[in-house]
């Protein structure tokens, strides 16, 4: 794996394979000290064209665990208010010699396209209404985790803003490569024609909700309203808000984040033990670990054991002018 | 009204003696091998292969093997002078032009200023009379500034030279606005040129609507965007017994309402491009962005309608929307890019190859359709035969090239086509209208 673009291109081993590293780097959040040396001397960019703290910081944290060194780049504030192109900020960027940059931007298929402009490994956090892989791989981490049966043959229902949310097409597809049945529910108005290609089906209501193992609720956001797609946030609550008249006792409830109280979930089923969020959020950290392990230590035959500290990974084969590297002073800079 | 509306740059007249061509004009009757000579610009003689021969200061060209057919005639293009000279020029756009074949062609209005007062028309045809590599004419704003708001001064423009009027690359949104200009074209006279589109409906989209979109999470632009527009201007030409052309058809339910309106004897043309004929929503997966065009790249259902609504006349002409854009503003992710691919130098290959070869359309017919653009604007039509203007493309039917491989005459390269395979070399273009 050279770049991580998209779960379409990811088949079942692959996010298996991933998830279970992930599953071992989950050991070392628990220690004292949690930081193992596998990327020592390794430079993680992360690039993000929209605001993002959750997600930036969760990157973050993952790449200082794995001891990389950790740039971060915001979009506002920077060259890029002074008109410089996609393209320009990459280049230029690229002169740091960046391992990995981790990319999030506001348009469909960037993450894609910056990978033919650079060498570094490019991590996809988020491309438009496009994909949001990690998050896909985060969540399978968490229901596998979480399913006492597996995610094969289960029921997950993705309900809420299908057309405007890349998450939802993340899940689509990564939730039904793990061999569960898929079904999105929403308003007629966000939910986008043709969805059904992916092999989801479709509801425009919640009556059959019951049969789902798995309720995954999107983030509903206000400005669709002023769009006119919906007449108002008391009628979507109305109509498919999660709450505790909805849920079943047996559902595993999902958000990813950050939560409207009292619009697409009720505060009841937040605070329930059926609903993971917070475990999404730590399944964040450790799936990202393995994202930038696999693309910048891993794949390798006889890898060495990443969790066990004090032995740091061999240098890149590819990029003998990173070895011998210095440790910088310190593991985070701050450009512009 | 004639050739007298087209401008184009000095040149000398062509003299010229092809010997053993094989020469294909079906308006003219012809599909044979002939010897052609060309003097003072113009067809002199016609006569028995190996008859002819080169007298006094005419090149003489051996062109057997080759097909000679009348130079196309693009009804819709993008020279995007004045204002946007680093996508295009008067001079490379046109040089493009007869790189493809084509020995005339109709620039739009949508430049920067808009082409929408006599002056700047004067000034544009000044231009062109300097640096058009083919004879070209121009089409002015129906509105001014392409806002949609009040009427350009259509009469004045008329005189000037304005072929019609188009707010191409904008829909005239409001139905009592064109209806004025249905109204006042019987005043002026010209072909109005209508971009089908319903913004309200198509806003937001990159692409297609359709399991494309839904997958790549493009917003989506449904073909009713274009075909309700389509049905209610027809309605509007029909009711104001007016003259109008539907530019760049793209789907199955327009190629029926303009059917429905030819059908009610509305004076109604239209046109298709070699994209919509030939490429599908499918194509615009990997997100490149010459693949992204305005209207966009449909179903394979819309594309068959297209092949067949050219086919039976429902369609009466190619045109190519050439639409060069910068390589910087190509160069970014696909919702940002600009709209429109070039087409010029590839429009007759990628057709033959595709559709001709495969048996899917005569190439006489191709050849009738891609000449057929310039009579809809009340200009001559391209024609072999004694006494007629020199418009002629000698082509090479069997030459193989991958399309961009030796770089592009146009400014631009943002074709849609490019890294294809294409057979159907054009070796020399005569212009002499």
């Amino acid at each position: 794996m050279n770049h991580l673009l998209s779960i379409e291109e990811l088949d079942r081993t692959e996010i298996e394979r991933i998830v279970a590293q992930a599953a071992r780097f989950a050991e070392v959040s628990d220690r004292d000290i949690k930081k193992v040396p596998a990327l020592r001397g390794r430079m993680v960019l992360n690039l993000f064209y929209e605001a993002s703290t959750r997600t930036r910081s969760s990157f973050e944290l993952a790449a200082k665990r794995l001891s990389a060194d950790v740039v971060n780049f915001a979009a506002s504030g920077s060259s890029v208010e002074k008109g410089e192109s996609l393209k320009d900020t990459v280049l230029t960027l690229s002169a740091h010699k960046p391992d990995a940059i981790v990319l999030r931007t506001p348009w469909a298929g960037a993450a894609e396209l910056v990978s033919r402009w650079c060498t570094a490994a490019i991590v996809n956090a988020g491309d438009g209404k496009h994909e949001h892989p990690t998050q896909a791989l985060l969540d399978v981490y968490t229901l596998l985790k979480r399913l006492p049966g597996g995610i094969d043959g289960a029921s997950i229902w993705i309900v809420g803003d299908v057309a405007h949310s890349r998450v939802a097409r993340s899940n689509i597809i990564a939730f039904q490569r793990m061999g569960a049945r898929v079904t999105v529910a929403g308003p007629p108005t966000l939910i986008p024609r043709g969805i059904e290609a992916l092999g989801c089906e479709v509801r425009y209501t919640l009556d059959e909700l019951a049969k789902a193992d798995v309720v995954y609720a999107l983030r509903m956001q206000h400005e669709r309203m002023n769009e006119s797609f919906l007449p108002s946030l008391r009628e979507y609550a109305a109509w498919y808000q999660i709450n505790g008249r909805r849920l079943g006792p047996r559902q595993v409830l999902m958000h990813p984040g950050p939560v409207n109280r009292g619009v697409e979930l009720s505060g009841e089923v937040v605070d329930s033990p059926q609903a993971v969020i917070t475990a999404q959020v730590e399944a964040g950290v450790v799936v990202r670990m393995a994202v930038l392990y696999e693309l910048l230590a891993g794949a390798r035959e006889h890898q060495p054991d990443p969790t066990r500290p004090g032995r740091s990974a061999p240098g890149h084969p590819g990029r003998p002018d990173r070895q011998g590297q210095p440790d910088r002073p310190e593991n985070v800079k701050q450009l512009a | 009204m004639g050739a007298e509306m087209l401008v184009q740059g000095p040149g000398v007249p062509a003299n010229l003696l092809l010997a053993d061509a094989h020469v294909l004009d079906p308006r003219a009757g012809i599909d044979a091998i002939h010897d052609v000579r060309v003097r003072g610009g113009e067809i002199a003689e016609i006569g028995a292969p190996g008859t002819l021969q080169a007298v006094g200061d005419e090149e003489a060209i051996d062109a057997s093997g080759r097909h000679l057919l009348p130079a196309f005639f693009d009804p819709h293009v993008h020279l995007r002078t004045p204002g946007q000279e680093h996508k295009e020029d008067l001079e490379t756009g046109t040089r493009a032009a007869a790189a493809g074949g084509f020995g005339g062609a109709i620039a739009m209005p949508n430049t920067d200023p808009v082409l929408d007062s006599a002056p700047l028309l004067r000034s544009l045809r000044d231009s062109a009379a300097r640096e058009a590599r083919i004879p070209i004419g121009f089409m002015a704003a129906i509105t001014r500034g392409l806002e949609g708001e009040e009427l350009t001064e259509m009469a004045e423009l008329r005189r000037e030279g304005a072929l019609g009027f188009t707010d191409d690359g904008r829909p005239v949104r409001s139905a009592g606005m064109l209806r004025k200009a249905l109204q006042y074209q019987r005043l002026c006279g010209g072909t109005i040129a209508l971009h089908e589109e319903d913004p309200t409906l198509s806003k937001g989209g990159a692409m297609h609507e359709g399991t494309v979109s839904a997958a790549l999470g493009l917003g989506g632009i449904p073909s009713v965007s274009e075909s309700t527009m389509v049905a209610r201007d027809a309605a509007l030409a029909g009711y104001e017994r007016a003259r109008v052309h539907f530019q760049h058809l793209s789907c199955v339910a327009s190629v029926q309402a303009v059917a429905h309106a030819k059908a009610q004897g509305w004076r109604v043309s239209t046109e298709v491009t070699p994209h919509h004929l030939l490429l599908t929503e499918e194509d615009v997966r990997g997100m490149d962005t010459r693949m992204k065009m305005n209207p966009p790249l449909a179903t394979e259902d819309d594309r068959k309608a297209l092949v067949e609504g050219l086919r039976d006349g429902t369609i009466d002409c190619v045109a190519t929307d050439h639409a060069p854009h910068a390589r910087e503003e190509k160069e970014v992710p696909f919702e940002q890019a600009p709209m429109g691919t070039t087409g010029l130098e590839t429009a007759f290959a990628a057709l033959y190859t595709e559709l001709v070869l495969p048996g899917v359309l005569e190439l006489g017919l191709l050849v009738e359709r891609m000449t057929a653009g310039s009579a809809l604007f009340e200009l001559p039509t391209h024609t072999i035969e004694n006494g007629e203007p020199a418009n002629l493309t000698l082509v090479d039917l069997d030459g193989e090239f991958l399309a961009g491989e030796h770089g592009w005459e146009s400014r631009s390269e943002n074709c849609c086509f490019a890294g294809r395979r294409l057979r159907g070399r054009v070796l020399l273009t005569v212009a002499a209208a």
